[in-house]
């Protein structure tokens, strides 16, 4: 009875996995990732993602057993895994069998003969066999995972993550190293392939990975007990000396990597100084704002027009002018658009400033406004910043000559961005340690509480929406000169949820928070150009998964680390009650 | 209480600020209108055209609204994936359609081949809304607020890309149903046989969801857990089988009408259900959310409002291309209607922990 028990439950996991494998094949993950090798020549990035399906499914369903029998034997965890595993890939190769009767395409354009040929790997009918077996391979490898010892377990887990994140940006690095040099590029070759890591790469960075977790976990915790032990002078040089080193990285990294990574960086930091500035909004005042995108776009805009040699040119001032005055505008859109929806709270502020928002982007786009706003053909020819002098303004569509150093390539406007989010980020974080801070986190707490100990709403929830819009307002002025022109149709509602998205996932209210979920949401997606497609797809998935694991954020400030916990405590006590 | 001269300078800026606003949302509507009319551009047979569209467009908005209205009045929560619970829907009409299609059965039963679809719509995207409320949304009933919305944004871009991933990102054209082209005249006037099919279809099953509300058990059962979700549990009902069902019933409205708008657009791709979702939301805000009637009263108001406003309102102060300016209509009567009148034209006064 028992024994059938755990068997059925392996099997539902099995399913369950194997539906996933489908759905992955059906939205063409699979088809499009194998295009990309995890290790040349031995498993392609479609493989992996498959294989790691079955593996997961193997692992879950040997947990499993124990909260179905209780106890349980190594052989039965074993089984479970298998089974779970088999299904998983049987589903798969399933989807083979029904494609080659009937024509799936026709509704499902990924069901191609192409993908078909990667699920019997190259053999045709004659191959469908092989997933099942691989399937439950993978399931008993992912079962027997689970019967190692901790000690060995963590080290192989991130061994072979931190194998998938090199394979992953392996052409980059490769390409970066290669320019470094005769001899690095030797190296690079060796361990570099242009679609994945070569063998040899991938067996020497799972050994430097792994063997440095096991032995951190051996000796970790003596190595910061005899730091601790260091005079206080020491530990600060320490500390001094670590932060000389990330700063020096920085400084050098453009001139290293190229104007791609640059490029990428600065995107990174445009995102981190709107995410900062929806930070104040949302993260301390507890304020939505799902048409954040408007305040980058007024400062987009302001400078363009204030900046531009174009035909919408306004004044032509240099862009060191353009900028406070962009940011002067965005504050007072800010306030223009926090005034009438003061009163409103919560989800309803949430659509309200999501409509802000969409009428800004239709109204720079329509032709109503195009005479001021250029409408679809948006603002072009946006002069470079420039330290020294610029020679007068000629005429329509001449750039205007620097005569001293010009902001020109990525690598020059890295500089700008990472400088301005450094700097934001520290007005950021002494306006939240301020009175003014403290106020907008009492707001955000309760309302009518905070109101009831003095904190004056109006005032306080406008400079939230000013200061807010300040930072992204800024944002929009550096991306303006980046690309070099505006238009309204790249000042979509995606940004807005982009920056509510990283703010969430990097921590509400918290500063690195903002930082970290920037890199993983921005930085990431734009260097794996594979998983670009499949980015907001990913994205949603995150912010699902977040919500219900971890909803603090992966680097949460302390008060919302201590509110979410408190009320998961609420929680069980409530149920344990009942 | 003193308060001090900032302070009182701030109200007074706010409320100064707010009346400006709405004072000039009234002298766009008046002289617009004014001079719309004198101007003379559109003839009566235009006008009717305009409001025709609208009642057709209106009546789609209100059946995806009934979905918003529904949910929010027993989770007080937004389900920003319900537009695209609407795109779904319009995927497995299509499918239907298309395979009714090359057998020739809509030719041989043009009515069935009109229902067939519609009902694999509103199944399709139930079974994809109970599966949404069960996987995002049911672990995070009892999460502060923002959790279950952003949640929501997770689940409607997950749906989005999922369908991009199936059926790629370009649009397809909804096969042709040969009874519905060309036009009836009635008193007088021609009017689109797809419009009207379209707005009868929609009065039908919204009379339908209202009985169901209205006089069934389950319908009942929804009411009291809108009420208060505990007392309803103490009474024997199983508030979570009803918050699925409402879930359902409003997807298979949106499903449904994710199959009327395709018939009156004739194409359908996986961004469709944005803007419609975004709208009848304002829709539902419009009627006063939570409110059965009230959603199907704000989604008539909206769509004659978007169909004829830019025509009569825009046109009239000169400015060009007004239909470009469409969703701006519908978007300003949004944080209007949020502004001024959040509970809605039919809602029930919210108080400000509902809102």
């Amino acid at each position: 009875m028992n024994k059938e028990n755990f068997l059925w439950d392996a099997a539902k996991v099995g399913l369950l996995g194997g539906a996933i494998g489908v759905f992955l094949c059906l939205i063409g993950m699979v088809e499009i990732f194998s295009k990309r090798d995890v290790v040349e020549g031995v498993i392609t990035l479609g493989q992996f993602v498959l294989f790691a399906t079955s593996v997961s499914a193997g692992l879950i369903a040997a947990r499993r057993t124990s909260d179905v029998l209780g106890q349980t034997q190594p052989s039965q965890r074993l089984t479970a895994g298998l089974v779970a595993g088999l299904l998983t890939d049987l589903l798969v190769t399933l989807l083979v069998l029904v494609g080659n009767q009937t024509n799936v395409r026709a509704v499902f354009l990924n069901a191609s003969p192409a993908l078909y040929s990667l699920l019997t790997f190259g053999q045709g009918l004659s191959g469908v066999w092989i997933l099942p077996v691989i399937g439950a391979v993978t399931g008993l490898i992912g079962a027997a995972f689970l019967l190692l010892p901790e000690s060995i377990r963590r080290p192989v887990s991130r061994g072979v993550l931190f194998l998938i994140f090199m394979a992953l940006f392996s052409n980059l690095f490769r390409v970066v190293l290669i320019n470094q040099g005769a001899v690095w590029g030797v190296i690079a070759k060796r361990l570099f392939g242009q679609t994945g890591l070569t063998l040899l790469g991938a067996i020497l960075f799972f050994i430097i990975v792994a063997g440095y977790n096991a032995f951190w976990a051996m000796r970790g915790s003596n190595i910061r007990s005899r730091l601790n032990q260091l005079p206080k002078n020491r530990q600060v040089g320490l500390r001094v000396g670590l932060y000389v080193l990330i700063a020096l990285i920085a400084l050098g990294l453009p001139q290293v990597s190229g104007p791609f990574i640059a490029q990428v960086i600065v995107i990174i930091s445009l995102y981190i100084l709107m995410g900062l500035g929806l930070n104040i909004t949302l993260g301390f005042a507890g304020l939505l704002d799902l048409g954040f995108v408007a305040f980058y776009a007024i400062g987009a805009y302001t400078v363009g027009l204030l900046t531009s040699y174009g035909p919408f040119g306004l004044q032509h001032i240099p862009f060191w002018v353009a900028v406070p005055i962009a940011v002067l505008v965005a504050m007072l859109f800010g306030a223009f658009l926090g005034l009438p929806v003061l009163g409103v709270r919560g989800d309803y502020l949430a659509i309200a400033t999501l409509g802000f928002g969409e009428i800004i982007r239709l109204l720079a786009g329509s032709d109503f406004l195009a005479p001021f706003f250029g409408g679809p053909q948006g603002v072009i020819g946006i002069q470079k910043p420039c330290f020294g002098t610029l020679s007068a303004f000629l005429s329509v569509d001449t750039p205007r000559a620097c005569n001293g150093l010009e902001l020109n390539t990525p690598q020059d406007i890295y500089y700008l961005a990472v400088v301005s989010a450094l700097l934001i980020a520290f007005i950021a974080w002494r306006l939240r340690e301020s009175r003014l801070g403290r106020a907008w986190m009492a707001i955000r707490e309760d309302e009518d509480v905070a109101e009831a100990l003095g904190v004056n709403l109006v005032q306080t929830k406008l400079l939230a929406y000013m200061l807010g819009a300040a930072f992204a307002g800024l944002g929009g002025a550096i991306f303006t000169v980046l690309i070099g022109s505006i238009f309204a149709s790249s000042m979509q509602l995606l940004v807005s949820i982009n920056v509510v998205a990283l703010i969430i996932v990097g921590g509400m209210g918290s500063i690195p928070g903002v930082v970290v979920g920037a890199i993983a949401l921005i930085g990431l997606p734009e260097l794996l150009r594979e998983v670009s497609e499949f980015r907001y797809l990913i994205y949603g998935l995150i912010l699902i998964v977040m919500m219900q694991a971890k909803p603090e954020g992966l680097w949460p400030s302390q008060s919302a680390k201590r509110e979410l916990h408190h009320a998961d405590a609420e929680n069980v006590t409530a149920e344990t009650m009942v | 209480m003193r308060t001090s001269f900032t302070e009182r300078f701030v109200d007074l800026a706010v409320s100064g600020f707010l009346w400006g606003f709405r004072i000039l949302m009234v002298l766009v509507i008046v002289l617009g209108t004014f001079f719309t009319v004198r101007a003379g551009k559109y003839t009566g047979e235009q006008w009717i055209d305009f409001v025709v569209f609208g009642i057709s467009q209106g009546a789609i908005y209100a059946m995806i609204a009934l979905g918003y209205t529904m949910v929010y009045g027993i989770l007080r929560m937004i389900n920003f994936a319900h537009g695209d619970i609407f795109m779904t829907g319009a995927f497995a009409g299509y499918f239907a359609a298309v395979w009714l299609n090359s057998i020739g059965f809509v030719n041989r039963n043009p009515v069935l081949g009109l229902i067939i679809p519609i009902l694999a719509a509103m199944i399709f995207s139930a079974a994809i809304a109970m599966l949404v409320e069960k996987v995002a949304y049911r672990p995070l009933r009892t999460a502060p607020r923002l959790v279950p919305l952003i949640a929501a944004i997770g689940a409607s871009f997950f749906i989005e890309y999922s369908f991009r991933g199936f059926f790629g990102p370009g649009k397809y054209a909804y096969p042709p149903i040969k009874v519905l082209e060309g036009d009836w005249v009635i008193f007088g006037v021609n009017i689109l046989k797809v419009q009207v099919v379209v707005a009868i279809a929609a009065f039908i099953m919204m009379a339908m969801l209202y009985s169901i509300v209205k006089y069934t058990k389950v319908g009942k059962a929804m009411r009291a857990v809108s009420e208060n979700k505990d007392t309803a549990a103490l009474m024997g009902i199983d508030v979570n089988r009803i918050i699925v069902s409402t879930f359902a019933i409003g997807a298979a409205m949106a499903g449904a009408a994710g199959v009327l708008y395709a018939l009156v657009y004739r194409q359908i791709d996986w961004f469709m259900g944005f803007t419609p979702g975004v709208k009848a939301f304002t829709a539902a805000v419009l009627g006063g959310i939570g409110n059965i009637p009230g959603a199907m009263v704000g989604g008539m108001v909206l769509g004659i409002f978007e169909s004829v406003g830019p025509s009569l309102f825009l046109e009239g102060l000169g400015i060009t291309r007004a239909y470009q300016l469409k969703d701006v209509i519908a978007y300003t009567m949004l944080v209007m209607i949020l502004l001024f009148r959040p509970q809605g034209i039919l809602g029930e006064q919210l108080s400000k922990q509902k809102a």
